[in-house]
């Protein structure tokens, strides 16, 4: 089967690492090169995204104090907001995502994210903070009516130097091909990216004189 | 071509030797401020209306009456009327009040107010935000269009003939404009109407208000007033200058910085260059400025923002001598030169009496032709069309 790029369907991963080099960013192509292959595996064309919220970090703080976004912000945005697929990575930092993941997602237009297939994804120092994940990031993206996919990845200090699945409980690579699989099954049948938004469409009950007593 | 200048009225400390005005100070410096307006050859002065602390414009009348009162050419407005949780019958009573104050001198630009809670303190829900505005201009509209009201609406106990009182001045209602920073819903509002769209345009990107005055622009045409070009458009600036470009920027930073708005956020360079504001030479603000008649096409008002960020009043007056001498009347040349000929120039009560004659005359013919039609329809269809027609005035014509 074969595609044309004007039918690739659009991924972005999110990564609010701090650090650089960053395990979290490294969690977030990880996640993303796992989600190309399987969409490849199905004959589907994937343009990838990466974003990194450190390079935003002084535009989102603006962006909340002045209420409008930089040019690099606002593209940024676009681009998470016409998506077929999000792949949301965050650092978990005193018991929930970081301030810099939420601040971007606070900027974001509360309703620009629904619909959106996302996979969840966060690091921490110990296996103990995995549950952030359900208990912080699963709600949110609830919230902003983004269908979470079942699998969401955890990737601990640890994981990075486990080995190979003898015990018989899935690894690091396991959960990344696992959760991958789910979000390039619902990204290769997504229209998301293709439909045109129009800012100005009234709601069809709209009108200039008011719908009740404008006699 | 209008040029003027708006305030909120905010009470700010002076952020370089930390003073901070009364409110009595700041009453005062506004009335100055409006003023000086006229004196520098400014036409318009808009006043802001506020429920909250630090801002202290809540009785935008009372002011704009003493002001009505001390000038003789400059015409009041406000910037903007809270059409959301005021009455619109206190709204239609005090403006056509100052309209008869000011000889005609007033109009007002509505607005959905910016601070959550003054919806519950007026008893009103903010959710209902849109709708409030449409329907208490509804009523407004029709309380100075209409003589005898009788109205029932979601949001206001019902009216039973009322008469709003004083009537608008020579019966033609002071222009209004609809100020919105992202709906489309008052852009449409203000098309419907065929009233003036104000764009705040100052603390975001042009291009954002760009769109939003297009598709005023082109909702004006579709509902009939006009083409696109002809709608009334006014925009927000906001400037400081100084005769040297970097005189500027350096008085300027210490306000910027610490400003209300913007403060603590972007740089003074990141900001001029994503928003309108412009820090520089009276060059550089003409420049500018002739610059939102590229991006907006030919607009009838520009109102500046001068008096905030806790600058003191001298240096307001020093600003508003600058631009009275220095940039409005370049702009004002140079703008209404560019401007055809079947663009309207800035609304004022001659222009309305006249659009609203001419709306009138135009109402009239559409009906006569209206009622011809079903003349002509009667007549066709037989020996009833005598009947009909006496009755439409027709017999022996």
């Amino acid at each position: 089967m074969t595609t044309d790029a004007t039918s690739a369907k659009k991924l972005v991963a999110v990564s609010a690492g701090l650090s650089q080099p960053s395990s979290t960013r490294l969690l977030a192509d990880r996640l993303a090169e796992a989600t190309v292959a399987d969409l490849a595996d199905r004959g589907v064309d994937a343009e990838l995204t990466v974003i990194d919220l450190r390079d935003l970090a002084h535009d989102i703080t603006n962006n909340l104090i002045t209420g409008f976004p930089s040019t690099a912000l606002q593209a940024a945005i676009d681009a998470v907001t016409t998506a077929d697929g999000l792949i949301a990575v965050t650092p978990i930092f005193t018991a929930s995502y970081s301030g810099l993941f939420k601040s971007f997602f606070d900027v974001i237009d509360n309703t620009a994210l629904t619909g959106l297939p996302t996979l969840i994804a966060a690091t921490g120092g110990t296996p103990r903070h995995s549950l952030a994940l359900d208990h912080a990031l699963r709600p949110l993206f609830s919230y902003l009516r983004a269908p979470v996919l079942p699998t969401s990845v955890f990737a601990a200090t640890e994981d990075w130097g486990s080995g190979s699945a003898d015990d018989g409980f899935p690894t690091l690579p396991d959960r990344i091909r696992r959760a991958a699989g789910e979000l390039a099954a619902v990204v290769a049948v997504s229209t998301r990216s293709t439909e045109v938004k129009d800012p100005f469409d009234l709601d069809a009950s709209f009108s200039p004189v008011g719908g009740y007593g404008a006699q | 071509m209008q040029f003027g200048i708006f305030t909120v009225g905010d009470v700010t400390t002076d952020p370089t030797n930390n003073t901070t005005p009364t409110e009595n100070e700041r009453i005062k410096a506004i009335l100055t401020i409006a003023q000086k307006a006229e004196e520098v050859g400014l036409d318009v002065f808009a006043l802001g209306e506020h429920h909250n602390e630090p801002f202290v414009p809540s009785s935008p009348t009372t002011m704009l009456g003493y002001v009505a009162a001390k000038t003789e050419k400059l015409l009041l407005s406000t910037a903007t009327t809270l059409i959301t949780t005021n009455d619109p019958v206190k709204i239609a009573e005090d403006y056509a009040m100052l309209q008869h104050v000011a000889d005609g001198r007033v109009d007002l630009m509505m607005g959905r107010g910016n601070t959550g809670p003054v919806y519950p303190w007026f008893g009103k829900d903010i959710r209902q935000g849109i709708p409030l505005a449409i329907e208490n201009y509804a009523l407004l509209r029709r309380l100075w269009d209409e003589k005898v009201v009788d109205w029932e609406g979601q949001f206001r106990t019902p009216l039973q003939g009322f008469t709003s009182t004083p009537r608008p001045l020579d019966d033609v209602a002071p222009f209004v404009w609809h100020g919105s920073i992202r709906s489309p819903e008052i852009a449409e509002q203000a098309a419907y109407y065929g009233d003036g769209f104000f764009a705040n345009h100052i603390f975001w990107p042009k291009e954002h208000f760009a769109r939003l005055v297009n598709y005023y622009r082109q909702r004006f045409e579709h509902y009939g007033h006009g083409r696109a070009d002809q709608a009334y458009v006014g925009l927000g600036g906001q400037v400081f200058m100084a005769k040297n470009s970097q005189d500027a920027v350096n008085r300027f930073r210490p306000y910027f910085d610490k400003a209300p708005v913007y403060g603590h956020g972007p740089s003074l360079e990141d900001f001029t260059s994503q928003t309108p504001l412009t820090v520089g030479s009276p060059q550089e603000v003409i420049d500018r400025t002739l610059g939102f008649r590229e991006t907006f096409g030919d607009y009838q008002r520009q109102l500046f923002l001068m008096d905030h960020a806790g600058l003191p009043l001298k240096t307001v007056l020093e600003q508003l001598d600058l631009l009275g001498e220095l940039v409005v009347p370049v702009l004002r040349k140079e703008m209404d030169a560019l401007r055809p000929a079947h663009v309207p120039d800035g609304p004022t009560h001659q222009s309305e009496i006249e659009r609203m004659a001419a709306r009138r005359t135009a109402k009239a013919v559409q009906d006569a032709d209206a009622q011809s039609a079903v003349a002509a329809e009667a007549a066709r269809s037989g020996s009833a069309a005598a009947h009909t027609g006496a009755a439409f005035g027709l017999q022996g014509a």
